[in-house]
């Protein structure tokens, strides 16, 4: 999933503290998930900044909303019905979705509640880490299923480096070393002959090299 | 200028801080008829928003009273809610409310007379602290007579 969290308080006051009705805008995918910008934390962010401007003596309107999925245009079609009586949209979802609404809706001024952070998986109830950048040609098949992209600290194709230590990467002693992930793994595995085997430098255009991606697919594509 | 009386609503656990609520009633212990008890299953039931709504529309301070640490009736639920009320301080702290307002008790379901004393306690230092700014419009609210 995609991951986030929500942004300072004292930030997010002040991106709308310009506007008195504000359209708070969730998403019911990945951010749900991971607690950042569901339903139930657009209920407290609109509750947290009713109350902070009712306090100051200068109250707000805020209305809220979570779409299905808001990087989605056929769900932020949907807030076209509220978007008169909005000055301004605060958006919940990762960047994709608050993109989508500032697309969809040229004339609103569209902020961000949350900072996206990474894709990643749940560890553990409360607990997400980075497991996929993106690379856009995956070499998970020849490193026993971890990925060195995003696991290890320097991208190595080729690890561990001589940072790693107890099965930690010196960059923090809290960051499991992927590549000693990926040599426990071949062993349990009985492909320690895989280690062997030099990846060869990988062609960085399929990611984020090459500018920004699109994937067209012309049996779907209207 | 008036005086003022503290609305307080008070999250309580079926098993234990309630039934320690009735406790307090059968033997007769006085407590402030401020404090306004919301039954609950378990005090893990109790979602940051139950809070803050209750703050939003007007209370002036919210308890949230669970099983004693180790005796939740559903294991844990009563440190879930004990790290929900230390979130939700934390945002009345960042948006300038304070996060005084909310506190977390635990008790067993026989202690009626520590029901009665945090009832009274907490009462005490929301009268102090004054009115909910939110009702009033404006900071002075914190400036408000204590009762
Ligand atoms: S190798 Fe690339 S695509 Fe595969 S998990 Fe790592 S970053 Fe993602
Ligand atoms: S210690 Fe391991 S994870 Fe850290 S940079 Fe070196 S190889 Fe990568």
């Amino acid at each position: 999933m995609i991951t986030a969290e929500r942004k300072p308080m004292e930030e997010i006051i002040g991106s709308v503290s310009p506007y008195r009705r504000i359209l708070l805008v969730g998403c019911n995918e990945c951010v749900t998930v991971c607690a950042a910008g569901g339903r139930k934390e657009v209920g407290l962010l609109a509750s947290a900044l009713k109350m902070h401007f009712a306090k100051e003596g200068n109250p707000v309107e805020i209305e809220e909303v979570t779409l299905e999925r808001q990087c989605d245009p056929e769900y932020v079609e949907e807030l076209l019905p509220r978007m008169d009586q909005a000055d301004a949209v605060l958006s919940m979802a990762c960047g994709c979705g608050a993109q989508e609404v500032a697309r969809r809706y040229k004339e609103k001024p569209v902020f961000p509640a949350v900072n996206t952070r990474f894709m990643g998986a749940s560890e553990r109830q409360g607990v997400w880490a980075e497991r996929c950048a993106g690379c856009g040609n995956c070499v998970l098949g020849i490193t026993a299923g971890v990925c060195p992209i995003a696991r290890c600290s320097k991208q190595l194709l080729n690890g561990p480096c001589g940072g790693s230590t107890s099965g930690k990467c010196e960059v923090d002693p809290d960051i499991d070393c992927a590549w000693q992930l990926i040599w426990d793994r071949l062993k349990a595995l009985g492909m320690q002959e895989r280690y062997e085997d030099n990846i060869p430098a990988k062609d960085w255009r399929t990611g984020r090299g090459g500018g920004p991606r699109r994937i067209v697919r012309e049996d779907l594509a209207s | 200028m008036e005086t003022f009386e503290p609305v307080i609503v008070a999250f309580c656990c079926h098993y234990c801080a309630y039934t320690a609520a009735d406790m307090a009633g059968s033997m007769r212990l006085h407590y402030p008829p401020n404090v306004k008890i919301i039954r609950v299953p378990c005090s893990g039931k109790v979602d940051a928003i139950h809070i803050m709504k209750a703050l939003e529309k007007g209370a002036d301070g919210v308890i949230v009273a669970g099983c004693l640490e180790g005796d939740c009736h559903f294991k844990n639920g009563n440190i879930r809610a004990a790290h929900r009320v230390d979130s939700v301080r934390k945002i009345l702290g960042d948006i300038g409310m304070g996060g005084d307002r909310v506190e977390m008790f635990t008790m067993s379901a026989g202690m009626g007379e520590r029901f009665a004393l945090v009832a009274t306690e907490f009462t005490e230092k929301i009268c102090k602290l004054g009115a909910n700014p939110v009702k009033s419009g404006t900071d002075m609210g914190m400036h408000q007579a204590a009762c």
